[in-house]
């Protein structure tokens, strides 16, 4: 039993931590997060240089982690200066092609941005709900549907989308320029696409996809955990810093014990969630992995609702402004749960491992 | 990051069970299970049982008759025991006492108290809070005056645990009134038996008879029965209340409970359907299995820091929070998922035929409220939270 880090990862998340201090701080992070295109182009292939794609990625498909461990040690980091780099869509999208036995090398180099299209408007999180259709169109195939908000869909130039074929549910490779997109940003930050395929030329990469899927879903719940946490810590030291700084009565709020009280109830469900996320990366790629990861995000959903509100709360009106930092970390650590299943969704998974 | 444990931990668990398996009294594992009130008799024999494997004393070095155990292989007893349902180790001589003695008692008093803690020959109460001094502990008023080679206690102990058993207390008193409360209190062992001392039984919540109080008139106790110096007590009730606390988060009890609820909402029928099939009750199952997992997971965290650093952190409050809070809501799962049927009362009344709840579940309504103490005891939550407030966020 050991829960230090193995000094790769350490040395991983300093490298990474040092570079995002320098070059992408919370408030350079608040400039690019909410104009097109919702990220920066120029550090994008900086961090890729860094290697934090190869970190994502097993050595046998040519990266250097792949690892539970690996993805939440990047992840974390994101989190902490709130980065809407689309790395996740990258991770999911680099597990599908590593599925597929597809060549990785373009989009591990950050040269070729990938995002993932699975979720549709009346289908955001379930697999068995989807209805975009594949059928067969002379030696290829093409697909009809609609992909509904899909992260890193504005600047991606290949989507991997699935979509459901007399053989199951199958994944395929989209040309971004022959499909309908709509570009646009997010409330916390970011980009993300709505994606019209109509008779879209595509090209079939797995006719039963379903465990492809499910693996990229498991590695992207754990990613965005430990996003959370990381955005948690950050948003913690925030609200202490306040706390010891703010005067009001003539004294630090931080002195009142109703607001010591409810920050301790914070840094408890903050190591609770760093737990959870734990188990899910250790489980990640085992046969517990989709139900340790079902259990992280219902957590962390319910602890990053709780700390960003309560954070809000006890900073009082400043925390309304876009100036305030506190402000954004809220909006991310709120919407993390409307990405890859919400708490309630995740909550039913283990309602349902529990009535088998 | 690896969150196995070590071969050898692995093989030490696989012995703690096999000696589970082999000694642990199957009547006793029973009581335990659906909740009876152990008589001292059962607690003695238990004790008596570990005691001659020489696991009784888990927290004591090797030296004093400790079996010389880590914080992780105490901790795999813990869990392992639970999970066996033995009862619990009375903790007053063995897990309170007996570690204060080993680091601030005298050389006499651990040669004639230690080894009468372990072989049974004393049972130990405490004699911390006063009906006017529970979480302001180091308010108590219980005054004791020396007088020659002697000190006269006179005031009032509550809440003393199962001193309906006791022979002994050990007591914090009050022996100078001038100075700020902490640095006027002392630390002192006192034989039940001495005139002036009166035990009364207080009837809790859900009629059981566990707690006392003591009353000390003119009570004389030699001075060579203080501990440590004269008005060293709040530091010897500091150390009891930061050492020792591996088992604060209680997840043996709380994966047992779990266990238990998870069976009884699969066999129990409510409404035409199986209760798990209830979506409201089993997203609350659900929602409490997921906090207890994280639970395990921030347990061992703490675990594996304290082996390293030979310390618990403070840390171990956010244990003490969250790990009671979940064990209540387990209790209250196992509560609810009776309906009506936890109500009848006293439990054992409605046997045979007339029986409305399986038989291990039939005290779940009077566990529930018992278990409300797990939040006040040791420490009240909120207490938990100034400590925490006080060592980590600095404010």
């Amino acid at each position: 039993m050991d829960f230090d880090q193995s000094e790769d990862r350490r040395m991983l998340a300093e490298t990474l931590s040092r570079y995002l201090a320098d070059r992408y701080d919370v408030a350079t992070r608040i400039k690019l997060a909410y104009d097109a295109p919702y990220h920066s182009p120029e550090r994008w292939a900086e961090m890729a240089e860094l290697g934090i794609l190869h970190a994502l990625v097993s050595e046998d498909h040519g990266g250097m982690g792949g690892h539970g461990f690996d993805i939440a040690t990047v992840f974390e980091e994101l989190g902490r200066t709130l980065c809407p780099e689309p790395v996740l869509p990258a991770l999911m999208g680099l597990r599908l092609l590593a599925a597929a036995g597809a060549d990785l090398e373009p989009a591990l180099t950050g040269a070729e941005m990938l995002a993932v299209a699975i979720g549709e408007p009346e289908a955001p999180w379930d697999l068995d709900a989807l209805e975009t259709r594949a059928e067969t169109a002379g030696d290829g195939w093409v697909l009809t549907g609609r992909k509904s908000v899909v992260y890193g869909g504005h600047v991606a130039s290949r989507l991997l989308v699935a979509a459901r074929a007399d053989g199951g549910l199958g994944l395929f490779e989209v040309r971004a320029g022959d499909a309908e997109i709509t570009a646009y940003g997010m409330i916390d930050g970011g980009g993300a696409a709505e994606i019209f395929l109509d008779a879209t030329p595509a090209r079939l990469l797995i006719a039963d996809a379903r465990d492809a899927f499910d693996s990229a879903l498991n590695a992207g719940r754990v990613a965005l955990c430990a996003e959370a946490v990381g955005a948690m810590d950050a948003t913690k030291d925030l609200l202490l810093d306040y706390l010891r700084t703010r005067k009001q009565f003539g004294r630090t709020i931080g002195s009142f014990q109703v607001l010591q009280h409810r920050t301790v109830d914070l840094v408890t469900e903050i190591e609770q969630a760093r737990s959870i996320t734990i188990l899910a990366a250790d489980a990640l790629d085992g046969p517990e992995a989709g139900r340790r990861a079902s259990m992280a995000k219902n957590l962390i959903g319910r602890a990053a609702r709780l700390v960003a509100e309560e954070a809000i709360q006890m900073h009082g009106g400043i925390a309304m402004t876009w100036e305030a930092a506190v402000s954004h970390y809220g909006k991310r650590l709120v919407m993390i749960d409307a990405q890859l299943g919400d708490t309630d969704f995740h909550l039913t998974r283990v309602m349902e491992g529990l009535q088998a | 990051m690896d969150l196995q444990f070590t071969d050898k931990e692995l093989a030490f668990r696989d012995e703690v069970r096999a000696f589970l398996a082999a000694e642990l009294p199957a009547e006793l594992a029973a009581k335990v299970r659906r909740g009876a009130t152990l008589e001292k008799a059962d607690h003695d024999r238990w004790h008596a049982i570990l005691n001659a494997r020489g696991w009784l004393a888990a927290t004591w070095p090797v030296d004093f008759g400790g079996p010389g155990w880590t914080p992780v292989q105490r901790h795999i007893f813990e869990e392992e025991s639970a999970r066996a349902h033995a009862p619990r180790i009375v903790p007053f001589g063995l897990a309170m006492l007996g570690p204060v003695l080993i680091r601030f008692g005298s050389k006499a008093q651990q040669e004639e108290y230690l080894p009468r803690i372990l072989d049974g020959s004393d049972w130990w109460c405490q004699g911390y809070s006063e009906p006017g001094a529970g979480s302001d502990l180091a308010s108590l008023r219980t005054r004791a005056v020396r007088e020659g080679d002697h000190y006269v206690i006179n005031g009032q102990k509550t809440w003393t645990t199962l001193g309906q058993h006791a022979n002994r207390i050990f007591c914090l008193v009050r022996t100078d009134p001038q100075v700020k409360p902490q640095a006027g209190i002392s630390f002192i062992l006192v034989d039940l038996d001495t005139p002036g001392i009166e035990m009364r039984p207080i009837k809790l919540i859900e009629g059981g008879h566990e707690v006392n109080e003591v009353f000390f008139t003119d009570v004389k106790v030699p001075v060579e029965n203080l501990v440590g110096e004269e008005n060293s007590g709040w530091t010897i009730a500091k150390f009891l209340l930061t050492h020792e606390r591996t088992n604060i988060a209680g997840t043996g009890f709380s994966t047992q409970a779990l266990e238990e609820v998870k069976a009884l909402a699969r066999a129990r029928r409510v409404n035409g359907r199986r209760l798990i099939d209830d979506p409201l009750y089993a997203a609350r199952l659900a929602q409490v299995e997921i906090d207890l997992e994280a639970m395990k997971i921030t347990n061992l965290r703490m675990l594996a820091r304290a082996q390293k650093t030979g310390q618990p952190g403070v840390e171990s409050s956010i244990l003490k929070i969250k790990g009671t809070v979940i064990r209540q809501e387990l209790n209250d799962l196992a509560r609810r998922a009776l309906g009506p049927a936890a109500a009848p009362f006293p439990a054992e009344a409605l046997a045979g035929n007339a029986a409305v709840a399986p038989e291990e579940h039939r005290a779940d309504a009077a566990r529930y409220f018992n278990n409300r103490k797990l939040s006040i005891f040791g420490g009240s939550n909120e207490i938990q939270r100034n400590i925490l407030t006080k060592a980590m966020l600095e404010l």
